[in-house]
């Protein structure tokens, strides 16, 4: 039975890294960008709702309203004025530039926040569950992740299908300057990406932040997950993202029961094997388009 | 009969290499316009730089009357220009009618609709459904065509329609022409296919190694006075310019 447990909190731990993985998966798939300041992003969200959770004194849920916006448009921002430049065939200086802004996020929250860590407390709903067996207990708080990172994939992905929007975003993708040619600013539908991909990891920063306490150098690790999540889906697959996401979930809390001591370890070792094994089996990952 | 595009002394090229030298040439509103040439005469390169995908390097393009240099090039289809490019580049991701849909991306008012695309298209309209990548050359060229003509374009670029495909097939393209210009768009047709060029142009431009090398009305001109313009024959051959870059 505690098996069947790890596999539930497992697929509801992937709600997590699926909403982690989004932006990161988007940005890959609409402009070959890969941004290695994505985890430490989401802990600068959750520190900005430290702040406004504490100053306006609100729970943190309610922080999003304004987290989220200012992320967005900072992504919008910072990919208008500054990423586009790094933006080619070449990914090595968008790996620079973000490997930059990650040194500049971790310093930054450093001095502002100090290395202590921090949590956001939203009261008794961290904590309610609703329990099936004896052995299987689902917290509301992880259910609303996975429903939040469920919505906010099948709305991407149906954003992508079926609006005039999204054909410019898919069409940007397959070959920029003929998207010019259609009328299509290329450069504004990569801000555009930016700042939903900003969005969507503001919102996982916060519900880390409310699920565990976090440290200014906490973000390079949720990268490593987002990233492992993102590559056994399929690169550029939004629904891969989410199959990835609970995958990578799956296997960590499956990991965690095979050697309950050291969970700590044999939980991402187990998340990183499958990683492995996805990468050396079918390295286009499960919903990835084949390489042609 | 007004100018509806005017290039004058346009340099441009890609780089440290110069595919235009001070090339001049005028497509009034209604006309239709060839421009002919050999591999790397700089056709493709001039229709790129009307739609500002090439950076002008010296030179004016006017579009009815409007400098389009600081126009960018994604404002330019706002403006009514509008490019079939060469290889046709349809948008692999995007299955035949989104191809013809997003080429309206721009909004711009005008006749042309999907159902009027499959109107002068017919072999379309089976195809809607599908993905573009397993389109035959011909039907990929007619989405192409179709794509182009979703933007409500006043001029048409077409580069090299013909390329890679059946001469029956091209026939029927081309077919397409009169109908496509009765609708108001005035077009520009690029091709390596002389007679085929001939036969649906009002006035010729012949390009060779980035200059205008002879041009007059389709009807007046010699097939000979074309040879030799199109090889460069009777002028002395400079070496050294080759490439695909048209």
């Amino acid at each position: 039975m505690e098996w069947v447990n790890a596999i539930v909190q497992g697929i509801l731990l992937g709600g997590l890294f699926a909403l982690f993985a989004t932006g990161l998966s988007l940005a890959f798939g609409v402009m070959r960008f890969g941004n290695l300041a994505h985890g430490d992003l989401a802990i600068l969200a959750a520190f900005l709702a430290v702040s406004f959770a504490s100053t306006l004194d609100v729970n943190p849920f309610v922080t999003m309203a304004l987290v989220v916006p200012i992320m967005a448009a900072g992504g919008y921002v910072l990919q208008r004025f500054g990423f586009n430049w790094s933006i080619g065939a070449d990914p090595l200086p968008s790996i620079l530039v973000t490997f930059g802004l990650a040194v500049v996020i971790q310093n930054a929250l450093l001095e502002q926040y100090s290395a202590d860590s921090q949590g956001l407390d939203v009261g008794s709903f961290e904590t309610r569950s609703i329990e099936f067996t004896d052995d299987i207990a689902v917290g509301w708080f992880p259910v609303l992740i996975l429903g939040v990172a469920v919505v906010v994939l099948v709305g991407l992905q149906l954003f992508l299908s079926f609006t005039r929007m999204g054909r410019a975003f898919r069409a940007t993708s397959d070959n920029p300057s003929t998207a010019r040619l259609m009328g299509i600013n290329d450069r504004n539908i990569y801000a555009v990406v930016m700042a939903i991909a900003f969005a969507t990891v503001a919102v996982a920063g916060l519900f880390l932040g409310i699920r565990q306490t976090f440290g200014p150098t906490d973000g390079p690790a949720q990268l490593i997950f987002a990233f492992e999540a993102v590559v056994i889906g399929g690169l550029g697959s939004l629904w891969g993202t989410l199959l990835g996401g609970i995958i990578l979930g799956v296997a960590q809390t499956v990991g965690n029961q095979v050697d309950v001591e050291y969970n700590v370890l044999s939980g991402p070792l187990f998340g990183h094997l499958i990683f492995l094994v996805v990468l050396a089996v079918r390295p286009s990952g499960l919903l990835g388009r084949s390489q042609q | 009969m007004s100018p509806l595009l005017e290039v004058s002394e346009l340099s441009s090229g890609y780089g440290d290499f110069q595919a235009l030298y001070d090339l001049s040439i005028t497509v009034n509103e209604g006309e239709t316009l060839a421009v002919i040439g050999a591999n790397g005469a700089g056709k493709t390169t001039l229709l790129r730089a009307i739609t500002g995908l090439v950076p002008t390097w010296s030179g004016t393009v006017r579009f009815d009357g409007q400098n389009l240099l600081p126009v960018p090039a994604h404002k330019r289809v706002a403006e009514g220009i509008t490019m079939v490019p060469e290889g046709r580049l349809l948008f692999p991701s995007l299955n035949v009618r989104e191809n013809l849909l997003v080429g309206g991306h721009g909004r711009r008012p005008g006749p042309w609709t999907v159902e009027r695309v499959v109107e002068v298209f017919p072999l379309l309209a089976p195809l809607l459904g599908r993905a573009s990548s397993v389109l035959s050359g011909g039907e990929q060229q007619a989405v192409a065509i179709g794509r182009a003509l979703m933007a409500n374009p006043r001029l048409i670029l077409l580069d090299e329609v013909s390329l890679g495909l059946a001469p029956v097939v091209v026939r029927q393209l081309y077919a397409a022409l009169p109908e496509i210009t009765a609708h108001g768009a005035t077009a520009l047709v690029v091709e390596q296919d002389i007679g085929q060029a001939m036969a649906v142009a009002d006035q010729v431009v012949c390009l060779l190694e980035g200059r205008v090398s002879l041009e007059g009305p389709s009807a007046g001109l010699e097939r000979a006075d074309i040879t030799a313009a199109y090889f460069g024959m009777g002028h002395r051959l400079e070496a050294g310019e080759e490439g695909d870059r048209g």
